[in-house]
């Protein structure tokens, strides 16, 4: 019998995709692919680095393209986002399959992996839509809108666009403190940023460092909230349903005066 | 601008507009133009959500709560005694414009009490989206309310501005709009829906043979139609809403449970419990005349007035017509597979292409996330373990409501204590 390879990479998506060229070149069958960072302490198991490069990366990802939808591309990516344990596993069978398929008019939804892909890219779709909902922006006296979140999953890379054409005039920031990486768009491209001291970024010296009038709409948006609810339907359970109280640190208007 | 007066404006306006339930902000399309502010991506968003368990996607508020009708369902009503306030045309922008800035909001929705006349009201209306989309460059979401009874030409540029406009039927039926808003014509609200449908319509024409017309409405127009303030049944409620969709190419009908704000002898009594079981059945009801192939005879008729409110109308449909079943989810048409209670839109997609590549089972139909505890009875598959039909429909219906947990359940539990 073969041992197991165990394949360690940067946690990136092109890293990932290197293990997936990896694969195919050296003809592993058994393999892991894994993120340094986790336990690899396996008995009776080859153990490689693989380094990051980016012209495999991308050699793997235009044969992918060439194979799937649009559609089929964008739920990869987020199901790679999710950053749950063992999805690199998931995906490399995936992408197997993928490889070896005639047809890419219809879906096989009763084959496991593409079942599992497609339940993933929406679980990460969904927290994507959060993030678009639930970013609440100070304004800060520098004129920079900031919010700080902290998804579920490792969605910044896939709400630049949303926030970027939204907000094309004023400058922002989005930090994520439990990836400790933020984008922020200067009126001209939104660049990945990581700040060496984050106590800029804590909720008190946000605060402190507030435009003028920041707090008086931010007590106006209070008052409209409490305001349009009908007290008379209260619904507690679809409201922490709707609104899971994990997200309620970060939104204004559950941090009220 | 005063905040302290702001403050209070607020308050009270946000809490007269509360009542119409319209949120939507999908639809509309726009793109972000010149670097401005704001985009619509056509697919809705919502900010955040009340302990009623609404979502809050937009601003919505009465631009005044002064009004010179006399609805006995509306807490503006001028009999009222309550306290009244106006914002200013500029007050309204800079709110919605800072709210937006901030995330906290897809847009505005303006509403109004009448004052002196309906065009007069109408153009204050008109005035705030265009002061938005021209002084601001404003790209986000606009819903305009339009006034029953205002001119043609300001329903026109109306349609201009706003990505969606609505009229509130409000009373689902004539008789019932007589007895509880007397000085409305039903002709009134008629008339606006009639303009808006119309525009529309000449605008998707033009378009074809001049690329640069102007937009009109792009997410349409919608109503809302109050449930539980007259006597009126299921039947007719769902009957006047299909008459919507189709003679004003409606973009959605919305059903409001009334809360009872007023007393007044024409109205249920204060403290009577808000119809919000009855109000999802409609829902259901209006996403099977929408999405799902029905038409509205098949669940309402002369013999079924009012819909189960135990059992969703889906379920009440196949328990009536179970000759038509069980189909072969291998082998059914499509548009079959989605009369099937417990089988929704998103599964009946994930069936119809993966039964191509193998022929499915329990297991795979379990996997893709149809409810199978309904699906069950209706359905055979790849296996030769499934439901022997030969239970009547009311001790399906029993099975059924037994393995089912449904978030109403409280409501029944002394009705299935009679059966048992």
């Amino acid at each position: 019998m073969n041992p197991q390879t165990i394949l360690l990479y940067d946690g990136t998506f092109d890293g990932f995709l290197t293990c997936v060229f990896t694969v195919y070149d050296q003809n592993i069958s058994d393999v892991v692919i894994q993120h340094y960072h986790l336990d690899h302490n396996q008995l009776f198991s080859v153990i490689e680095d693989v380094i990051t490069q980016k012209h495999l990366a991308h050699r793997v990802w235009k044969g992918f393209k060439e194979k799937t939808t649009k559609n089929e591309q964008n739920d990869f990516f987020k199901a790679f986002l999710s950053e749950i344990k063992g999805v690199e596993n998931t995906l490399l069978s995936y992408m197997r399959s993928i490889f070896n398929r005639k047809s890419i008019k219809t879906i096989d939804f009763s084959n496991k992996d593409i079942l599992k892909i497609s339940q993933v890219a929406r679980m990460v779709a969904r927290e994507k839509h959060r993030m678009e909902a639930f970013v609440r922006f100070q304004l800060t006296k520098d004129e920079i809108y900031v919010a700080t979140v902290a998804p579920d999953f490792n969605v910044l890379p896939l709400i630049i666009k949303h926030f970027r054409d939204r907000y094309a005039d004023q400058k922002w920031l989005i930090f994520d403190t439990s990836r400790n990486y933020g984008i922020f768009y200067n009126l001209k491209t939104v660049e990945m940023i990581r700040f060496e001291d984050k106590k800029g970024l804590d909720p008190k010296c946000i605060s402190k460092n507030h435009n003028l009038q920041e707090s008086n709409f931010q007590e106006l948006w209070n008052v409209y909230y409490k305001n349009v609810n009908i007290s008379s339907r209260n619904n507690k359970k679809l409201h922490e349903q709707h609104l899971p109280k994990r997200y309620w640190k970060y939104l204004t208007e559950k941090n009220g005066m | 601008m005063s905040f302290d007066r702001i403050k209070e404006k607020l308050s009270i306006l946000a809490d007269a507009a509360k009542y119409d339930v319209s949120c939507a902000s999908s639809g509309g399309k726009r793109a972000n133009h010149n670097k401005g502010l704001g985009t619509n991506t056509g697919m809705g968003i919502c900010h955040s959500y009340t302990e009623d368990g609404r979502c809050v996607s937009l601003l919505k508020i009465l631009l005044t709560n002064h009004c010179i009708y006399d609805c006995a369902y509306c807490i503006t009503r001028k009999s009222n005694d309550i306290k009244r306030a106006a914002f200013k045309i500029q007050e309204v922008v800079d709110l919605t414009i800072n709210f937006y800035r901030r995330n906290y909001i897809e847009g505005l929705f303006l509403s109004s009490g009448i004052f002196k006349n309906a065009d007069y009201t109408m153009e204050r209306l008109v005035s705030v989206a265009k002061k938005l989309r021209l002084e601001e460059n404003f790209n986000g979401y606009i819903h305009l309310k339009s006034i029953p009874g205002a001119s043609d030409e300001l329903m026109r540029e109306a349609g201009l501005y706003a990505d969606r406009l609505s009229v509130n039927i409000e009373i689902p039926t004539v008789s019932g709009l007589k007895l509880l808003a007397p000085d409305k014509k039903h002709e009134d609200f008629i008339k606006p829906m009639k303009k808006v449908k119309d525009e529309i319509i000449q605008y998707k024409a033009e378009k074809k043979i001049i690329k640069s017309t102007p937009r009109f409405a792009p997410a349409g127009q919608s109503t809302q139609m109050i449930i539980g303030a007259t006597g009126e049944s299921d039947r007719d409620i769902m009957y006047s809403a299909s008459y919507y969709y189709k003679e004003f190419n409606m973009k959605r009908v919305y059903y409001s449970g009334y809360v009872p704000v007023l007393a007044d002898d024409r109205l249920p009594s204060l403290g009577t419990e808000v119809p919000i079981l009855r109000e999802n059945r409609l829902y259901q009801t209006d996403w099977l005349l929408r999405f799902y192939g029905f038409s509205v005879h098949e669940i309402l008729n002369e013999s079924n007035k009012y819909l189960e409110l135990d059992i969703d109308p889906k379920l009440s449909w196949a328990l009536r017509n179970l000759d038509l079943f069980p189909i072969d989810i291998n082998k059914a048409d499509k548009r079959m597979i989605a009369r099937v209670p417990g089988i929704g839109l998103k599964s009946v997609h994930k069936i119809v292409q993966a039964r191509t590549f193998r022929k499915l089972d329990w297991s795979h139909l379990k996997a893709i996330g149809i409810a199978l505890n309904r699906a069950q009875y209706f359905i055979i598959c790849n296996s030769k373990d499934f439901y022997k039909k030969d239970h009547s429909e009311t001790i399906l219906k029993r099975l059924i409501l037994k393995t089912s947990n449904s978030k109403y359940k409280k409501h029944f539990n002394q009705q299935l204590s009679l059966f048992s």
